[in-house]
């Protein structure tokens, strides 16, 4: 499992990244979904969101999930390209496969070390 | 659109596509000529400029679809214990009384008076579901289950409205039910809250009470549920649901264990969807038709969707009554055109019912039910069954071992090497590596035995040897499909091949 | 035990195993007050003795291929079905089995429905079908389903055409309770107007444009100016089609509509009182992800073969649950295979000659119809197999007189369309003769001359 300790994690298996405001799913999450078949984003360039809003919805092929803002701010970019290759998400989810960047201060989040601990205690 | 067949082009084909079987200007079923004067076409900017269909003869059809039938596992062929489906026998009369003149050439417009036969038949089987089930109203409209449900819900949005109870807006559902049971209240804009079970499979009755509140539109609960396990605190689950003000919602799916068992409507439940394609015997097609009727109590006959069957005209000894469509008070309006499933689900469903009555009824039931507990009991040993206790017409059992990596996937996989069709898989969610298994009624000892005998073996193959488990099927005539290649790649349709000469 | 294959002594062993006594054993879990109900049916009948009682049930209804003559449409139309179509249906391994979960099993299925989308996909011009839906009504109210997921519930307007099919209309406003939209154009009084007088209708909330093709008074009319209004303003436009007269018409697809649906009954599946039918759903690859129902896709096998799976399932309820598009589970597999095989049976020329045979017909009736004294065709527009016969009477006393002749007239607009009383919407198909068409107009003219 591969968790960037720059990055910041919810209990729903976001990452936001602090530094650049990029917002995406953990390593954890895609392995969990297995392969990624579609993408879609919910939010728009300037739209304001608060922690918890559904900012994406994705497919795998036998799982669905809807990914929530980890952050609250202005959205100040959105990954267009993404849709075209959802794949993206599972070979690299922490680069080419960021959803959107929020600018503003980031919810319940968790560091690498406590995710690390939190998503061990889930796989039985 | 053209690069079809790019994403498999290397691929062996079996059997080739009806458009790839395709030839220029042959030609199957040939209509007269016109009998009248010709008139003019439409003009040109009205017409399409290509019709790119298949060219065949009668005899590559037919030898087609007879390949493709063989390709298939299905009743008629097997033992197919999908839980949750109810993959009895389809009795072959049903096949010809839904087939009769009468009911094959009657358009659903023609004036009532000259379509009396299929009007009783719709009456008699509003009335016969209706005992069957204990409800004081039943439509025949909806087309499947889920059809139903939406059905339901609706009904419960309307009495709640009716009421201007308006602050109604959470549904809580068992987390053993049914995806479709979330779905048809998505549908609706309600909110889903899980009640989760407890330790012997029944809801969780601090969790419901919990829950339940003025908010609530009501609970929809599957009863016997997914797990197999008719609920034992049933009366508490429903007085707790009505003393907050709340509708009772039966999932119908699994009404195969209650036949002449009890009566939802006595439970005290408001509405329940049938399924006539598990309970009542209308094969599955294949994935359809299905046909969903529901059930109502007094309190939502009113809401029923339009329109009913009703007498207008009593009959006496000498003349039958005069029937035609009633609309209720409250209707909640038209769930599809027409009048439901008719033809291919009611005509069938009837037939069956009417060959049964009360005592055959209570047969299917309680053997449907003496099946599945004679599978439990020979499987219990072999396989862990998390909620063990005497289960209803299905039980679920867990398709994994203690320290090896086999899957319920994998044995429902070989089980295919041994001539069954498997067992409904990951389903319910709330048991690890579920394996749900409903024998149904039209299985005789031998068949539950080799069944049963098959599954012992395959879990000691578990341990010896493992890869026969993992590369299963061996004996059918197609492996294990690449799912993510279909996902990723979406080839939807083929067309006639590019090189094609349709001007032959 | 009708069905049930078990002795009273294999039944005896099979009750020690589990480890009860009798069979009523097995319900302690239910509430003894209500255990084991007297169920007030009619006793048993045996398959000879249902076999007659259904026979006579079948037999007391006048069918439109014995007893009556038919002009009835509507929705649902009496078509020749060839012979090998029912033969194919009769397969136990194709009605006996279930929805294709267990692919390395259901490759029959897989196959048939894959080759139904192909089929349906060539006819509307559209990019891909789904494995269809219960019938062109409920299809429709799908439709509405994927607009209001395509656009997340930001656009809540649907403008309807008030010559979509009434019944799907109703279909529509029942589905949608629950999703607080607005309609407009659905105005009866309106049914004479143009399909350019919805475009002002069409606004930035607008979701979805629904008209039908040909209309519900059997009009045809090229909706390209229609859709790019729409698309002008963002909206999708859904287009309800009559499966015969595509085979001859101008495709939905080449005008640019978005989703095209409708009713394939027609398409080798019988009148049946109503049903099961089979609703068809085209649409774009760009709205797959939206659209409920099954869906076959190609891939290949562990052994290299070609193959097909039900694919994009995670779009379905039994995974996406409460946030699915829809709650829709089954299709309606065995009529989907019936339409395959009717359409490759008849082939590319027979189906032409369906369509042309229809197309010829219905206007020899309308021209011999408008001859007569006190008829005419309500509107000049071009049609295909139905249309609008003004008529002397109201339409109700018109299809009276004709009944006690044994001719079902048409379907009486009056129902629908309270300004439409004298207004008798007709069809004609391959399955009426010259014959049974002048029988139609000589008892009109005797009716206009009593």
């Amino acid at each position: 499992m591969n968790t960037p300790t720059n990055l910041k994690y919810t209990k729903s298996d976001e990452y936001f990244d602090p530094a650049t405001g990029a917002v995406g799913i953990s390593d954890y999450a895609q392995n969990q979904l297995s392969d990624i078949v579609f993408v879609e984003l919910l939010v728009d360039e300037g739209e304001e969101v608060t922690v918890g809003k559904a900012i994406a919805s994705v497919e795998s092929v036998k799982a669905s999930s809807e990914i929530y803002a980890p952050a609250a701010g202005k959205v100040s970019a959105v990954n267009k390209g993404l849709s075209d290759k959802p794949e993206t998400l599972n070979s690299d989810p922490y680069g080419e496969g960021w959803m959107i960047k929020i600018e503003g201060g980031a919810g319940d989040v968790m560091d690498s070390v406590a995710y690390e601990k939190y998503c061990e205690g889930r796989s039985h | 659109m053209n690069n079809a067949a790019s994403a498999t082009l290397s691929a062996k084909i079996v059997e080739p596509t009806i458009f790839e079987l395709s030839s220029p200007g042959r030609r199957g079923v040939k209509m007269p000529a016109s009998d009248v004067p010709t008139t003019a076409l439409p003009p040109n900017h009205l017409l399409r400029s290509d019709l790119p269909l298949p060219e065949l003869a009668e005899v590559d059809v037919v030898r087609h679809y007879m390949k493709l039938s063989k390709f298939n596992y299905s009743v008629d062929d097997g033992f197919y214990p999908l839980g949750s489906c109810t993959m009895k026998y389809n009795p072959k009369i049903n096949e010809d009384t839904c087939r009769l003149p009468g009911f094959l050439f009657t358009h659903p417009l023609q004036p009532i008076e000259t379509v009396q036969g299929n009007l009783a038949l719709m009456f008699e089987m509003q009335e016969w579901l209706k005992e069957i089930s204990g409800f004081e109203g039943v439509t025949l409209q909806p087309a499947a289950g889920a059809h139903g449900e939406f059905t339901g819900v609706l009904m419960m949005a309307a009495y709640h409205k009716s009421r201007g109870d308006l602050k109604r807006t959470k549904m809580l559902i068992p987390d053993a039910a049914h995806g479709t049971n979330p779905a048809s209240v998505g549908m609706l804009g309600f909110t889903v809250i899980t009640i989760p079970s407890d330790s012997r499979g029944n809801v969780d009755l601090e969790k419901l009470k919990a829950a339940c509140d003025d908010t609530v539109v009501g609970m929809m609960l599957t009863n016997p549920n997914t797990l197999g396990m008719f609920d034992e605190n049933i009366e508490k689950v429903v007085n707790m649901v009505k003393d907050c003000g709340g509708l009772m919602y039966g999932d119908g799916a699994n009404l195969n264990a209650l036949l002449g068992i009890v009566r939802p409507g006595d439970l005290g439940f408001d509405v329940m969807h049938f399924n006539l394609h598990k309970t009542f015997s209308v094969p599955h097609g294949g994935g359809g038709p299905g046909s969903g009727p529901v059930g109502v109590s007094q309190r939502l006959v009113d809401f029923l969707p339009s329109p009913l069957v009703g007498i207008v005209e009593e009959g006496d000894d000498e003349t039958a009554p005069l029937y035609d469509f009633v609309t209720p008070k409250n209707s909640i309006g038209r769930m599809k055109a027409f009048h439901g499933h008719f033809g291919g689900g009611l005509v069938r469903a009837y037939t069956y019912i009417a060959m049964h009555g009360p005592d055959g009824l209570k047969d299917i039931s309680q053997y449907a039910v003496l099946n599945a507990n004679y599978l439990q009991a020979r499987l219990r040993d072999t396989y862990k069954i998390p909620y063990d206790r005497i289960c209803m017409h299905e039980f679920v059992m867990e398709g994994q071992f203690e320290g090896s990596d086999i899957r319920a996937l994998d044995i429902a996989k070989r089980l295919m090497d041994y001539n069954f069709h498997p067992p409904t898989n990951y389903f319910p969610l709330i048991v690890h590596e579920a394996l749900m298994i409903e024998p149904t009624e039209t299985e005789n000892k031998d068949t539950l035995d080799r069944f049963a005998d098959a599954l012992i073996k395959i879990a000691e193959e578990a341990k010896s040897q493992p890869e026969l488990l993992h590369d299963a099927p061996h004996i059918t005539p197609f492996g294990r499909m690449d799912e993510v290649k279909a996902a990723r790649e979406l080839v939807l349709c083929c067309w006639l091949p590019e090189n094609y000469d349709a001007s032959q | 035990m009708t069905y049930i294959p078990i002795s009273p002594t294999e039944r005896d062993a099979m009750l020690k195993t589990v480890g009860v006594k009798s069979l009523d054993d097995l319900f302690d879990a239910i509430p003894k007050k209500h255990r084991f109900p007297e169920l007030n049916l009619p006793p048993a009948l045996t398959e000879m003795e249902a076999a007659a009682h259904l026979g006579e049930m079948a037999s007391s209804n006048e069918n439109v291929r014995e007893h009556l003559v038919s002009f009835l449409g509507a929705g649902a139309y009496h078509h020749y079905v060839p012979s090998v179509v029912d033969h194919m249906l009769r397969r136990g391994e194709f009605y006996t089995a279930y929805t294709p979960y267990q692919p390395e099993i259901s490759q029959g299925t897989l196959q048939a429905i894959f080759e139904y989308q192909s089929l349906m996909a060539t006819l509307t011009g559209m990019e891909l079908s789904n494995a269809s839906h219960y019938d062109g009504a409920t299809a429709t109210a799908e439709a509405v389903n994927l607009a209001y997921a395509q656009f997340r519930g930001k656009r809540k307007k649907i403008v309807m055409s008030p010559t979509v099919h009434p019944q799907y209309r109703e279909v529509i406003r029942t589905y949608s309770q629950g999703m607080g939209l607005e309609e407009a154009g659905d105005e009866p009084t309106s049914s004479e107007l143009s399909p350019e007088a919805l475009t002002p209708l069409i606004d930035e909330s607008t979701m979805l444009v629904v008209v039908q093709y040909p209309d519900f008074f059997g009009r045809i009319h090229d909706y390209t100016k229609l859709i790019e209004d729409a698309h002008a303003r963002g909206a999708l436009v859904c287009i309800v089609a009559n499966p015969t007269a595509l085979l001859m018409l101008k495709t939905p697809g080449e005008m640019g509509a978005d989703i095209v649906v409708g009713e394939a009954q027609p398409f080798g599946i019988p009148l049946w009182y109503g049903g099961p039918y089979l609703g068809f759903f085209t649409t774009k690859k760009s709205y797959v992800h939206k659209m409920a129902g099954r869906l076959i896709g190609e891939t290949v096998d562990s052994r290299g073969q070609r193959a097909y799976v039900l694919t994009l399932t995670a779009r379905e309820q039994h995974i996406k649950r409460e946030r699915a598009t829809s709650n829709i589970c089954t299709n309606q597999g065995l009529l989907a295979l019936a339409a395959a095989v009717y359409m490759s049976t008849l082939g590319k020329q027979g189906l032409q000659e369906v369509a042309n045979l229809c197309y010829q017909k219905a206007h020899y009736a309308a021209s011999e119809l408008s001859k007569l004294d006190g008829f005419g065709l309500c509107y000049p527009d071009p049609f295909f197999h139905e249309f609008v016969l003004c008529t002397p009477k109201p339409a109700s006393e018109v299809n009276q007189y004709l009944l006690d002749n044994g001719i079902i007239g048409g379907y009486d607009l009056g129902k629908d369309y309270p300004a439409l009383q004298n207004h008798l919407l007709v069809a004609v198909t391959e399955m009426n003769s010259k014959n049974e068409i002048d029988t139609l107009v000589e008892i009109l003219q005797e009716m206009s001359h009593e």
